[in-house]
C-alpha cells in the first residue's frame, strides 16, 4: 500500500429541514486501504457516503469532493460512477424479479449499437460472480436468492463498474456470521487488486478484522481518524458514543417462572414451493426469561416467527397455548389482540410505511387502543408516540418527521416502539438489533430487560451470537427447521451453539 | 418591537404555508384560474349567481372524489364509477317513473344497489386479489350495458318534485314569502303575458323586492352562521385539550388570527351562495360527506388503516390490519358514494339518459390527482380532492362560459391535469 491520498472530502455540510446531516465534515482516504466509516445512528454516515456518489448532487452541499487530486461535482450517480466510485446502499437496490445477469449490468448493459448482447453478458457474469464465490446461474432471479447472495450480487455489480472506490454501506447488517466472514475474504482480496473501500458497519468485530484506518463520525461532526492499531474497542466506543460504556451485554440474574407461552406439534410448509420448513416444533417460554433462538440464516427461524404470528405459511398441524388456554389464530391481528406482537426481520418490507410520519407509524397497530367509538384520540396519540420516541432515543427533529427520512437505525427504532406500544404479553423479536448503534443496542437491550421484569415474554431470534449469549436466559438452536438442541445460558457457548446449528447431535 | 412582532408573524405566516404547501399552492391555483377568468369573461365568472352554480356543477364529482381519494389512498382505482352512478340513476328513474316510488324509498333503495355494487368489486379486489383496474374496468363496461338495458335506451323522466329537488332546489326563505305585488287597491298586477308579478315581502311586513328571489336567504345565512360558530368552538376545544395534554400551541393572538381568518373564508363562501338563490341542497350535502370523509380519513382507526395499506400492504397486515376487511368496507363505501352521487346528477338532470355518467371516473380521479392525491397509494387529502373538483368545474364553467370549442376545452383540461401533478412534484421535491 502506498501512502497516496485516493480520495478527500472537505469541509463537508449537508442540510435537511430541521437536521443538520453533515457538519463540516472531513474526510480522507488512502489509495487501496479499506477504510471503515463508524458513528451512532444518525451520525451521518450514509448521508456523507451519499454526497460522495451523487446521490445528493453538487450544488445541494457545501465543500469539497476531491478525487485523485481533481475537484469533482457528481450530478448524478452516473457521473460518480464514470470517476470509478461504486455504491452499495444500506439498503439493497436490487430489482427483485429481474436475473442476477440483468441486475449486474442494469444501466450498464452490454450492447452494441442499442441490442444486448446476452451472451457476453452471462459470461462477463458467470466470471465476476467467481470472484464473489457465488456459484448460482446467472438467469437466477434474485427473488429466489437468500439476503446474504443478494448482498454478494450487489458486490458483483459493483465490480462490474470497474469501481476503483467500493463504498458499503453496512453490508453485513442482515447476514450470518459466515455468510459475513465470507463477505469480509472478497472484500480482502478486492483489496489485494488494489481497490479501495469504504465499509460502514455497526459490527464492530468486522471493523477490527478488516479495517485499515478508521472515522470516527458524531452528531454529523468527524472526530477522528485512527489506525486500527491504535484503536480497541472500548476506544472505539467511547469515541463514537462520547462516552465510557462498561459493558455491552446489561444482563440480569434471573429466574424464570412458569410457563406462559407453548407451541406444540408446530408444522409448516412454504406454500410457494411446497416445502416443509418447520417440523413437528415444541418449545415453550417462561414468564421472566428471554428466549434466544440461535441458528444459521435460513434455518427456519423467521419462518417459525411468521407462522406463529398467523401472517405466513400453510400450517399443516400445531397449537399454540397462552397461559394455559389454546389460542385460534387467524392472523397478525388476533396475534396482537391476544397479545402476541412479532418484531420482523425486514424493517422496510414488513415494518414500516415509508412515506407516512413517525407517530403514525408507531401507534399503527394500536390505533383501535387510542380509539373510542372508532375516532382515534388524536393527542393520546402524540403524547404515547413522544414517550417511546424520547425513550428509546430516536434521533429526530420531531415525531412528525417522515420515516423515510430517518437513518436506518432510527427507522429501526420506530418499529420496536410500535410494538412496545401494542403492550403484549409474548413478544417476538426477530433480529432486533440490525443495524443499530452499540449505544442504541445497550438501550434495546434495557428495555428488554425492563419487559421481562414487567412479566413480559421475550423471545429472542438472532444471528448475532454474541448477543444472544449475552442476553438469552436459554438457548434454542434451530437446525434445518427444528429445534436442536436446547442450551442453558451457563453452559452455552458460541462454539457449542454453531455445532448445534450446523446439525451437530 | 413592533418591528420584532411583525417578523414573527411573518416567520408564523411562513412556516404555516410551508406545512401546509400541498393545499397553499393549491387554493393559489384555484384563485389563479378564477382569476383569469374573471378577465376573460368580463366579470361574469366572478358573480355570485355563477360562482353559485359552478359548486352546483361540482357537486357530482366532488362527491365521488370523496370516496375516490379514500381508493386511491389505499392504493386502488375504481374506473367503474361513472356507469354505475348512471345506472343507479336509471334505476332510480325507473322506480320512481314507470313504478311511482316515493323519493325516500327510491334514495334508500339506490344507495343499497350501490353498496352492492360495492360488495361485489370487495369481493374480487379483497377475497380474489383481482387488480381493482381490471374488477372496476368490467363493470364499466358491463354496466353501461345494463343502463341501456334499464332504459330501453330511453331518457326516462321526469322525477317527482322532491327528487328534483335534491339536484335543484335551495334552502328555503323563512323570513322572507312570495307574494304578489299588489296596486294600491290590493289587486294584483298582472305582467304583460298575463301572468301575476311576485315579489318578496318579509313576514313583518315592510319593504316590497320585486326580483325573483329574497334580498338574501336567511335560513342559509343562519347555517353560515351555525356553522362558523361550530367551527370556532371546535378550534378553541382543540387548543384546550392541546393544552391539557401539556403539548406546544399557536401564542394566544396568532390562534385568534387564525380562527378569524378562516372564519372570514368560510363567511365569504357561504355569502356567496347566501346572497344568490341560496344554499342548494346539493352543497350541503357536498359539505356534509367532506367534513364526514375528512373525519373518517384523519381520526378513524378504518382511515389511518386505508392510508397504511397504501403506504405498505405487507406492513399493514403485519401490523394486524385486516386488508381484506377494510378492503370490502372501502369498496362498499365506494359503491353508496356513486349512488349518492347518482342520485344527485339525476335530480339535476331532472331524468335518467343512456350516456349519464360517462367520463364521471375520470373526473373524479382527475379532480383527487389535482388535489394531490397520489395514484401509488398512501398520499391524499379530502380537502385536497374537494379543490381539485372545483379547480375542474372551474375550468368547464369558465371555458363554457367563453364559448370556448368544446375541443379546446378537453385539450386544455387535459394539460391543466398534467401542469398540476408536474406542479406537484416540483414543489414536493423543494420542500
Ligand atoms: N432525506 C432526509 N431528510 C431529512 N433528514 C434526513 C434525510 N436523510 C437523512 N436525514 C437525517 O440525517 C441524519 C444522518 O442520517 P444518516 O442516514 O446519514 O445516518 P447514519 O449514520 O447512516 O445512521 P445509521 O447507522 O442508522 O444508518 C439523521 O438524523 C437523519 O434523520
Ligand atoms: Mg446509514
Amino acid at each position: 500500500m502506498n501512502g497516496d491520498i485516493i480520495l478527500e472530502m472537505k469541509g463537508i455540510t449537508k442540510e435537511f429541514p430541521g437536521v443538520k446531516a453533515l457538519d463540516n465534515v472531513t474526510f480522507q482516504v488512502k489509495k487501496g486501504e479499506i477504510h471503515a466509516l463508524v458513528g451512532e445512528n444518525g451520525a451521518g454516515k450514509s448521508t456523507l457516503m451519499k454526497v460522495l456518489s451523487g446521490v445528493y448532487p453538487y450544488g445541494t452541499y457545501n465543500g469539497d469532493i476531491i478525487i485523485n487530486g481533481k475537484v469533482q461535482t457528481f450530478k448524478t450517480i452516473k457521473d460518480s460512477e464514470k470517476a470509478r466510485v461504486a455504491i452499495i446502499y444500506q439498503e439493497l437496490a436490487l430489482i427483485k424479479e429481474m436475473s442476477i445477469c440483468e441486475n449486474i449490468f442494469l444501466g450498464n448493459e452490454k450492447n452494441k449499437n442499442g441490442i444486448i448482447n446476452w451472451d457476453i453478458s452471462f459470461s462477463e457474469t458467470t466470471k465476476i460472480l467467481k470472484e464473489v464465490k457465488m456459484n448460482a446461474n446467472p438467469s437466477t432471479k434474485i427473488l429466489n436468492l437468500g439476503v446474504g447472495e443478494q448482498q454478494l450480487v450487489e458486490i458483483a455489480k459493483a465490480i462490474a463498474k470497474n469501481a476503483d472506490i467500493l463504498i458499503l454501506d453496512e453490508p453485513t447488517a442482515a447476514l450470518t456470521e459466515t455468510e459475513a466472514d465470507n463477505l469480509l475474504n472478497i472484500l480482502k482480496e478486492l483489496k489485494a487488486k488494489g481497490v479501495t473501500c469504504i465499509y460502514i458497519s455497526h459490527r464492530l468485530k468486522e471493523l477490527f478484522q478488516i479495517a485499515d484506518r478508521m472515522t470516527i463520525l458524531r452528531d454529523g461532526k468527524t472526530v477522528c481518524t485512527e489506525e486500527r492499531k491504535d484503536l480497541t474497542e472500548d476506544k472505539l466506543i467511547a469515541k463514537m458514543v462520547g462516552r465510557e460504556l462498561t459493558q455491552i451485554y446489561p444482563k440480569k440474574q434471573r429466574t424464570a417462572q412458569e410457563v406462559v407461552f407453548e407451541v406444540k406439534n408446530w408444522t409448516v410448509y412454504d406454500p410457494s414451493i411446497d416445502e416443509k420448513v418447520n417440523h413437528n416444533i415444541n418449545f415453550v417460554a417462561k414468564k421472566g426469561e428471554i428466549l434466544g433462538i440461535a441458528g444459521l440464516m435460513g434455518a427456519g427461524r423467521t419462518e417459525l416467527a411468521m407462522s406463529i404470528f398467523g401472517v405466513w405459511g400453510r400450517i399443516t398441524s400445531g397449537e399454540i397455548f397462552l397461559n394455559g388456554k389454546k389460542l385460534k389464530l387467524k392472523g397478525a391481528k388476533d396475534a396482537i389482540s391476544a397479545g402476541i406482537s412479532l418484531l420482523s426481520e425486514d424493517r422496510k418490507r414488513y415494518g414500516l410505511v415509508l412515506n407516512q410520519d413517525i407517530k403514525s407509524n408507531i401507534s399503527l397497530s394500536s390505533l383501535e387502543k387510542i380509539s373510542k367509538f372508532y375516532v382515534i384520540n388524536k393527542n393520546e396519540e402524540i403524547k404515547s408516540s413522544n414517550e417511546y420516541s424520547k425513550s428509546l432515543k430516536i434521533k429526530t427533529p420531531s415525531i412528525e418527521q417522515k420515516v423515510c427520512n430517518l437513518s436506518g437505525g432510527n427507522q429501526q427504532k420506530v418499529v420496536i416502539a410500535k410494538w412496545l406500544m401494542t403492550k403484549p404479553k409474548v413478544l417476538i423479536l426477530d433480529e432486533p438489533t440490525r443495524g443499530i448503534d452499540v449505544g442504541a443496542k445497550f438501550e434495546i437491550y434495557n428495555i428488554m430487560n425492563e419487559l421481562v421484569d414487567n412479566g413480559v415474554c421475550v423471545i429472542m431470534i438472532s444471528s448475532d451470537l454474541p448477543e444472544i449469549l449475552g442476553m438469552s436466559d436459554r438457548i434454542l438452536v434451530m437446525h434445518e427447521g427444528v429445534f436442536n438442541k436446547e442450551l442453558l445460558r451457563e453452559e452455552a457457548t458460541q462454539e457449542k451453539i454453531m455445532y448445534y446449528a450446523t446439525g451437530g447431535v | 418591537m413592533e418591528n420584532e412582532k411583525e417578523n414573527k408573524f411573518f416567520s408564523f405566516i411562513q412556516k404555516s404555508i410551508k406545512e401546509n404547501i400541498r393545499q397553499s399552492t393549491m387554493i393559489i391555483a384555484l384563485l389563479a384560474i378564477w382569476l383569469i377568468f374573471t378577465f376573460l369573461t368580463n366579470f361574469i365568472f366572478i358573480s355570485p349567481r355563477n360562482l353559485s352554480n359552478l359548486f352546483l356543477q361540482s357537486a357530482t364529482i366532488a362527491i365521488l372524489a370523496c370516496g375516490m381519494t379514500l381508493v386511491l389512498v389505499a392504493g386502488h382505482l375504481d374506473l367503474s364509477v361513472g356507469s354505475v352512478a348512471g345506472f343507479i340513476g336509471a334505476i332510480a328513474a325507473v322506480l320512481q317513473v314507470k313504478l311511482n316510488m316515493p323519493t325516500i324509498p327510491t334514495i334508500l333503495l339506490a344507495m343499497i344497489v350501490g353498496g352492492m355494487v360495492g360488495v361485489w368489486h370487495g369481493y374480487w379486489v379483497a377475497h380474489k386479489q383481482i387488480p381493482a383496474f381490471i374488477v372496476t374496468l368490467a363493470s364499466m363496461i358491463a354496466f353501461r350495458g345494463a343502463i341501456l338495458g334499464i332504459t330501453g335506451g330511453q331518457t326516462i323522466g321526469p322525477m317527482k318534485d322532491s327528487f328534483k329537488a335534491i339536484g335543484q332546489d335551495y334552502l328555503p326563505s323563512f323570513l322572507y314569502r312570495i307574494t304578489p305585488k299588489l296596486d294600491q287597491f290590493g289587486n294584483a298586477i298582472k305582467d304583460s303575458y298575463g301572468d301575476v308579478v311576485t315579489g318578496w315581502v318579509s313576514i313583518f311586513g315592510g319593504k316590497f323586492y320585486e326580483t325573483n328571489q329574497p334580498p338574501f336567504n336567511d335560513i342559509s345565512l343562519i347555517f353560515a352562521l351555525i356553522f362558523i360558530a361550530l367551527f370556532i368552538f371546535f378550534q378553541i376545544k382543540k387548543r384546550q385539550s392541546r393544552i391539557k395534554y401539556g403539548f406546544k400551541v399557536l401564542p394566544l393572538n396568532f390562534e385568534i388570527l387564525k380562527i378569524v381568518l378562516l372564519s372570514v373564508v368560510i363567511a365569504l363562501f357561504f355569502s356567496i351562495m347566501i346572497f344568490d338563490k341560496g344554499i342548494p341542497y346539493a352543497i350541503l350535502l357536498v359539505i356534509g360527506l367532506t367534513l364526514l370523509f375528512s373525519f373518517i380519513s384523519n381520526n378513524t382507526p378504518f382511515g389511518r388503516h386505508l392510508y397504511a395499506i397504501g403506504g405498505n400492504a405487507e406492513a399493514a397486515k403485519l401490523s394486524g390490519i385486516n386488508i381484506k376487511q377494510r378492503l370490502m368496507s372501502l369498496f362498499v363505501i365506494m359503491g353508496v358514494m356513486t349512488a349518492i352521487a347518482g342520485v344527485v346528477f339525476t335530480s339535476r338532470l331532472n331524468a335518467a339518459t343512456t350516456s349519464a355518467g360517462q367520463n364521471f371516473e375520470l373526473d373524479a380521479i382527475a379532480a383527487a390527482i389535482i388535489g394531490g392525491t397520489s395514484t401509488m397509494g398512501g398520499v391524499g387529502t379530502i380537502f385536497g380532492s374537494i379543490i381539485g373538483a372545483l379547480v375542474m368545474a372551474s375550468l368547464d364553467n369558465g371555458m363554457s362560459l367563453m364559448n370556448l370549442d368544446v375541443t379546446y376545452q378537453y385539450i386544455i383540461k387535459g394539460l391543466i391535469l398534467l401542469l398540476a401533478v408536474w406542479a406537484d412534484i416540483a414543489t414536493r421535491k423543494k420542500a
